[in-house]
């Protein structure tokens, strides 16, 4: 069983809301969505649902064109944002709602039930009604509903959204367990990005209706292809910094000047040669890899800490040097203070290179 | 002195005083009220043990609960309630078979949607005296549309009014007619009150239109059916206009509802304590209805919560 999506578009009246994607997703792998709202990742998902008719392109499931088919004839299981348990009905129903189409006798829906029961912990409260369960027992309902049939994919619409951060990150836990059982490809769409880079195999991030990355949570986080990327994922955000390349020997050293006259002189990627002096770049670096000395040095750059937000563990110490705001991440035992100036340094091979039209510059591997 | 002249001058000071500001606002809706309801009937139900007749002048005489228990054993009293029934229950019935099918068409968009739907709640608006006619006339053996049209098919001429079950058909379908955009209008809240993402579920869940109607859209419209049932039966257990315009309780006393009974007992052989009685006993039964529908209503919504 594999999901297709083949220059997958949708248009609402003049706005497209999904751009022409191309998407595989793979026996048992699980397939993140990832991007801020109105992204179309939500989109996509009904159209592979079939709740929403694609306007061109095709959705393959198994291999088979599956556009024109109902969402009941395309044996889908998909759990939603609002959770959509029946009120009406108790736990243990609204578990065995999906069985009914399989013409199961009344001991195999009973077994079953049972069965998904006690994978997710609700043999406890398989009586009571929707309205009596807490955020995480309906959640874990309406994922037990997916996951108790043997459908040819399983569709997670924001599964985690509407629980409290604790609760969030038990589930977490708890779903990806689940999901490592299902032999069947699965789709996840969240816009929380912590969400994606635990849960998924893959990533596959969004923006305005297009993919504009799919890869192992670890690549999209190390590897950004793009600005997009790279400014979406990991917090606190990248620092990206608009800069002029100055010049750059062969193996990848390269001068960098910024507005406001300060310059760097860092180790970045080989593929940096490729640019003629000049060039405007965007220069990306994550706070934690930032560094800090007391001396003024080639790779750093002259700044002053205007806040400092303590993180627990580490803080985050928001810096400027008149021109660009830096954020840096450091050891919480760093004495800092508001107003202290000091010199930032780029470690070698820790900064991205973005050029002009976004994408990032990187010597093929 | 400084205190009359300001007694004098400030009486009318005094009454627009903030503090008696919303007494005066509402005191002329009570004293409508107490003068044309409250007074009459505190005094119906004094007169209700007495021997009073509205055309006679002899001094009434009390008569304690005699007038009750002329009422309860009163055999056309008993045959009115019967009467009665079967038109509450047959229209009402109908009524809610109606008006759930006009709810459920409405309930997806189509063409014109707004503009029929207007018109389709136009007979609840009417008055019941216009319906009453516009259904004397639909029925008139002679010129009337149902007749007319019964006519195409047979050579005799169709009397819909002529034997008592035709007379209480043709009241029952009066009524219905004029009140199924009610109940579609209560069904109607209920199915648009229906989230989209459960039938989404349920399709994703490959759910039978069925299993879908039982488990999803009853449930939401449940209390809002019980709600519409509670109404129309009060309403039409007082059912009086309609029936008096259109068949004046007849063929014979077929279809002599209670209220029609009612106001024949009090106004045509002028027995005015017997049928503040009979009133009062009408009035209880009602009480107790709704009494029944509220407490069911009320059950139903601790359910939803």
């Amino acid at each position: 069983m594999t999901i297709k999506l083949n220059k997958l578009t949708k248009r609402f009246g003049s706005l497209t809301a999904v751009d022409a994607i191309d998407l595989d997703v793979g026996d048992g792998e699980v397939l993140c969505l990832l991007g801020p709202s109105g992204c179309g990742k939500t989109t996509t998902l009904r159209m592979v649902a079939g709740l929403e008719a694609a306007t061109e392109g095709d959705v393959m499931l198994g291999g088979k064109r599956v556009n024109e088919l109902a969402p009941r004839q395309r044996n889908v299981a998909m759990s939603f944002q609002f959770y959509a348990l029946y009120p009406s009905l108790s736990v243990a129903d609204n578990l065995a709602y999906p069985l009914h189409a399989e013409k199961l006798s009344g001991a195999e829906i009973e077994k079953r039930v049972a069965q998904v029961a006690k994978t997710l912990q609700l043999e406890s409260i398989l009586k009571r009604t929707p309205s009596q369960l807490a955020e995480g027992e309906k959640q874990r309902v309406a994922v037990g509903r997916s996951i108790i049939r043997d459908p040819q994919c399983f569709l997670f619409d924001e599964p985690l959204s509407r629980l409290d951060v604790q609760l969030r990150e038990e589930m977490r836990g708890e779903i990806k367990e689940v999901l490592q059982d299902l032999s069947r490809p699965t789709v996840i769409v969240t816009h929380d990005q912590l969400e994606a880079l635990t849960m998924a195999d893959r990533i596959a991030v969004m923006r305005d209706g297009r993919i504009e990355q799919v890869d192992t949570p670890h690549n999209v986080f190390q590897s950004p292809s793009n600005l997009f990327v790279a400014g979406f994922i990991g917090t606190p955000q990248m620092n990206l910094i608009p800069a002029t390349l100055k010049g750059s020997n062969g193996d990848g050293l390269a001068d960098f000047a910024f507005e406001g006259e300060q310059s760097l002189k860092i180790k970045v990627d080989p593929a940096v040669s490729k640019l003629s002096p000049g060039a405007k770049v965007t220069l990306g670096i994550r706070p934690r890899n930032l560094e800090m000395s007391v001396e003024p040095t080639e790779d750093s750059l002259s700044t002053k800490i205007d806040m400092v937000e303590p993180m627990g563990a580490e803080t985050l110490a928001h810096m400027h040097d008149g021109y660009h705001d830096l954020r840096l991440v450091t050891d919480w035992r760093v004495p800092l203070s508001e107003g202290d100036l000091m010199h930032t340094r780029f470690p070698p091979d820790t900064t991205h290179i973005f050029t002009e039209d976004e994408q990032v510059l990187r010597s093929a591997p | 002195m400084a205190d009359t002249a300001s007694t004098k001058g400030g009486f009318g000071a005094w009454l627009l005083d903030p503090k008696r500001r919303g007494a005066l606002l509402v005191t002329p809706a009570i004293l409508i009220l107490f003068v044309m309801n409250i007074f009459p009937l505190l005094w119906s139900f004094g007169l209700s043990f007495f021997n009073y007749k509205a055309s006679s002048q002899r001094v009434p005489r009390f008569k304690g609960l005699d007038n009750y228990g002329d009422v309860l054993t009163d055999e056309k009293v008993w045959e009115r309630f019967q009467t009665t029934a079967i038109i509450v229950s047959s229209s009402v019935l109908l009524q809610l078979i109606v008006g759930f099918l006009l709810a459920l068409l409405f309930a997806k968009a189509f063409p014109m949607r707004r503009i029929v739907l207007m018109l389709v709640l136009t007979p609840m608006m009417l008055s019941f005296v216009s319906v009453g006619v516009f259904f004397k006339l639909f029925y008139e053996p002679t010129f009337g549309v149902v007749s007319y049209v019964l006519n195409m098919f047979t050579s005799e001429p169709f009397v819909m009014l002529g034997s008592p079950q035709g007379a209480i058909i043709g009241i029952v379908i009066a009524d219905a007619w004029m009140w199924s955009p009610f109940v579609m209008l209560l069904v109607l809240a209920g199915l648009v009150s229906v989230p989209k993402y459960l039938y989404e579920a349920a399709e994703i869940d490959r759910a039978s239109k069925w299993r879908t109607f039982r488990t999803i859209t009853f449930p939401y419209i449940k209390s809002l059916l019980l709600l519409a049932v509670l109404f129309r039966t009060i309403e039409t257990f007082k059912l009086f206009d309609i029936v008096y315009i259109i068949t004046e309780g007849g063929p014979g006393s077929s279809t002599e509802t209670i209220a029609v009974y009612l106001y024949r007992t009090a106004f045509q052989f002028f027995k005015t304590s017997q049928s503040s009685a009979l009133a009062y006993f009408v009035l209880f039964i009602v009480i107790v209805l709704t009494n029944l529908y509220l407490y069911s209503v009320n059950r139903r919504a601790e359910e939803v919560n």
